[in-house]
């Protein structure tokens, strides 16, 4: 494995160019559009959007690869803003127990999806349909329909805040900041032996079982992860929108829309985790692009309908087709190996 | 003589450019009871496959009553009168007897299922056959393996079947349930319905068939009276093919070392009182029929079905072996089988497959430790574009170097190869023994399971038959006589002592 930058330009223009043409095209229209978006600082400002979309897409990412679903993150978002902002209610003092408290709820959340889908053997559809419904009853319970009580300013700071007075760009956003590490300790993952197992699981958890892996575990470790990151993105969406009822709701689907934008194929075993991140971040600008065209917010759940098949169909297609041209030129492979004496 | 039922003539059929039938011929006479044998691959299933409609034949003729016909799907040759009882039952669990044996074309009245009629008419059909006890109504979940059997049975009748082919059908049965079903082949055969009976048990062969077809290889050996046969003359007939000069010799230095695995009284639900020890640098080989508990053992030893009795031992130390993942701690590699669902994550790069047990296992030391793979998938010869080329891309030859490959890197001390040639070219082949051969001399003990008996007498230093989960003998492979090896070994495969009493 090579990890030079030719190595990762030939990544992306082999198997997952398409959502990076894609994500280009549409910025060039939002600044054909809008030239005034081009501008650092509304560059800036799109990535404190973007930026909780990108974490639940790591996160879903981990657990679509390992041939899972989540779909209990939008609701645990949610549930995290809502009892973050019960807990605190204005008093700087209370933020850092209670982030804490909100990572270990998230991970808690994802140790259950995890363990009642490898050890109960529930499908993960249905164990995270379940904990969806739990969580967005617990809080409907909790808000009555309107939250109480506010988030500290130290807690809003992730969302909203950066480091001031950069010279170009003004602010550089903690979330971006955030998103980068993430992003990067994602990519390392997936090249560690976790990540290749993980991987290996989606494609094949026999093959995987039989050369000794823990399926349970690796599974388990991703669903766990998806919590974290969907924790992650909670503080930062409670920071950059606010506390509403309706925080988070039906983000495990557009998270899930990005995943699969970005290529990665449903049913796990295949898939770039930056190409995943480069989905959200190409949802998010479609949702900009929206906006630029006065397309009303209502038409959002059916472009996203839409995407999601034209996505999923597509891969299907261009799979078949290079797997068609692949075995033809097999019988003159470019490369041998041969012993070495 | 009476006129034959059926007629197959020169049939051929190629699967992949691969020809697996040349030109078999076959008759059936009506109420006969007809055995076709043959070793695994010998072309028995795909001939009744053609029979059944499944496959169509490429060339060659099938007559039946001298009408030549022509079925094109397996609902054509039902409706001919040609029935087939597979080893897998097309059974539905939740419907009742009657429903299954009419699925599809249930009686009406007034455009509903006629329900009374459809449970009176399986109830003459039970009748006919002389079964009692099985009532028509029975959901068949409920019902014994034997009984589905029945069903199978009951629902070629009522297709009016002239000629019924039954594969392996006594292959899940107890004793008792065989006598069962010997007495329904004798009342269909009173019938006057011609049974095609397709078998590995000879004494079944010999107990209940009047004519036996012979097939090697693909070609027809020859049919005779079944009277005129002794079970010597059947294996051999069956087997009869020298060994070639095709497998490599040991290497110089190779030396029988310490025990390194050692099974006393293994068993679990498949497999019984197996007692087995393998030495350093050995090469021992298992034969016996499909299902005679092989794979099994490859599934206790590695953890996958683990023994639930008895005591397994891996260089003198107990093992309790419970997972995969407990195998390869203990140092048990293991080639499955099935390479495609078992062995490979087909979608994966091939370093990514070669470093798997690495990373599943030892994710502390993976990274070091796959430095070793590019030289490893070299040295096996391997194929391809690039170890990035995902691996489903590559032959089945170069897909087998990958999952040695996976296996050689974590070092085993033992190494179970479940079938390791299958579906792949004779340079490849040549290329596993040359392996195989290189590993025994490194001091790896070395379990190779094959249902290619030359295979097994060309290689092991010892050979264990298996047979109905139990080992039926063990055999040196020194002082076997070449001539007989094949007939001794598929003898106790068998179940028939030839020379001597059972």
């Amino acid at each position: 494995m090579r990890t030079t930058v030719s190595g990762i330009t030939s990544r992306i223009l082999s198997s997952n160019a398409t959502v990076f043409v894609l994500l280009a095209v549409i910025f060039a229209v939002v600044f054909a559009l809008n030239p005034g978006f081009a501008e650092p600082m509304s560059l800036m400002a799109f990535v404190k959007k973007a930026a909780p979309l990108i974490l639940l897409a790591i996160g879903q990412y981990f657990v679509i690869v390992s041939g899972e679903f989540d779909l209990s993150v939008g609701s645990l978002v949610g549930a995290q803003v809502v009892i973050a902002a019960l807990l605190i209610d204005g008093n700087e003092s209370a933020t850092l127990p209670v982030i804490l408290l909100m990572f270990a709820g998230g991970i808690v959340v994802g140790l259950v999806n995890g363990l009642v889908t490898t050890l109960l053997k529930v499908p993960s559809i249905i164990t995270t349909l379940g904990t969806m419904l739990v969580l967005y009853g617990a809080i409907r319970w909790l808000t009555g329909g309107a939250p109480t009580g506010s988030l500290s300013t130290a807690f809003r700071a992730a969302g909203r805040q950066g480091v001031d007075d950069v010279p170009l760009i003004g602010q550089l956003p903690w979330a971006l900041l955030i998103v980068l590490v993430v992003g990067v300790g994602a990519v390392f993952l997936m090249r560690s032996p976790w990540g290749r197992t993980l991987i290996a699981v989606g494609d094949n958890d026999q093959a995987a079982r039989f050369a000794g892996a823990r399926v349970w575990w690796v599974k388990t470790a991703a669903f766990t992860l998806s919590g974290f990151l969907a924790t992650g993105a909670g503080i930062l969406i409670g920071g950059y929108a606010g506390v509403t009822a309706q925080v988070g709701e039906g983000m495990e689907f557009t998270a899930i829309t990005a995943v699969v934008l970005g290529g990665v194929v449903l049913g796990g075993g295949r898939g770039w985790v930056v190409a995943a991140m480069a989905g959200a971040l190409t949802v998010e600008a479609l949702f900009t692009l929206f906006n630029q065209l006065s397309v009303p917010s209502t038409v959002r759940p059916a472009a996203q309908g839409l995407i999601i098949i034209a996505a999923v169909a597509y891969a299907a297609i261009d799979r078949a087709r290079r797997a068609r041209t692949v075995t033809e030129t097999h019988p003159t492979p470019r490369h041998t190996d041969v012993a070495t004496p | 003589m009476t006129a034959p039922l059926l007629t197959m003539t020169g049939i051929q059929k190629s699967f992949l450019g691969v020809r697996v039938l040349h030109g078999v011929d076959l008759t059936v006479r009506p109420g006969e009871v007809h055995a076709l044998v043959g070793e695994n691959g010998a072309g028995k299933s795909t001939l009744m496959k053609i029979l059944a409609g499944v496959y169509t034949a490429d060339a060659g003729t099938v007559t039946l009553d001298g009408e030549p016909v022509r079925f094109g799907h397996p609902a054509a040759a039902q409706r001919a009168g040609v029935s087939t009882v597979f080893q897998e039952f097309n059974l539905l669990p939740d419907r009742t007897v009657a429903e299954n044996v009419y699925l599809g074309r249930e009686p009406r009245r007034r455009g509903m299922v006629d329900r009374r009629r459809m449970v009176a008419d399986t109830r003459r059909l039970l009748e006919d056959l002389g079964v009692t006890g099985l009532s028509a109504r029975a959901r068949v979940r409920n019902l014994s393996v034997a009984e589905q059997q029945i069903v199978e049975i009951v629902k070629a009748m009522s297709h009016d079947a002239r000629i019924i082919s039954m594969d392996e059908p006594t292959a899940a049965l107890a004793g008792r349930e065989v006598a069962l079903l010997y007495r329904l082949i004798e009342r269909l055969k009173q019938l006057g319905v011609a049974v095609l009976y397709v078998s590995h048990r000879l004494k079944e062969i010999f107990d209940l068939c009047d004519r036996v077809t012979v097939l090697k290889d693909g070609a027809l050996v020859d049919t005779s009276d079944t009277a005129d046969l002794t079970t010597d003359d059947l294996v051999r007939k069956m087997v009869g093919r020298s060994i070639t000069g095709f497998f490599p010799p040991k290497l110089p230095g190779t030396a029988l070392g310490d025990v390194r695995l050692r099974v006393t009284g293994g068993g679990n639900t498949q497999l019984d009182g197996v007692d087995l020890s393998v030495r350093s640098g050995e090469i021992v080989g298992f034969a016996g029929l499909q299902g005679s508990g092989r794979t099994e053992l490859a599934h206790a030893l590695f953890g996958i079905a683990p023994f639930t009795v008895g005591r397994v031992e891996v260089d003198g130390e107990g093992a309790r072996i419970r997972s995969p993942r407990q195998a390869v701690r203990y140092g048990i590699g293991l080639v499955t089988e099935d390479r495609k669902t078992q062995g490979l994550a087909l979608n994966q790069s091939i370093a990514a497959n070669a470093r798997l047990v690495l990373d599943a296992v030892r994710p502390r030391s993976a990274g070091r430790a796959a430095k070793a793979v590019p030289g490893l998938l070299s040295s096996l010869e391997l194929v391809a574009r690039g170890h990035d080329q995902e691996v489903r891309f590559l032959s089945g030859g170069n897909q087998q170097k990958v999952v040695l490959a996976k296996w050689l890197v974590i070092e085993p001390r033992v190494m179970i190869l479940d079938e390791p040639t299958r579906g792949i070219d004779v340079g490849a082949k040549h290329a596993v023994y040359t392996l195989i051969r290189e590993l025994a001399a490194a001091g790896m003990a070395i379990l190779l399971i094959s249902s290619e008996l030359s295979e097994v007498i060309g290689m092991a230093d010892r050979i264990v038959v298996m047979r109905d989960g139990v080992i039926s003998g063990e055999l040196d492979a020194a002082r076997l006589p070449a001539d007989t090896a094949e007939e001794t070994i598929m003898a106790l495969a068998t179940g028939q002592n030839t020379g001597a009493a059972r």
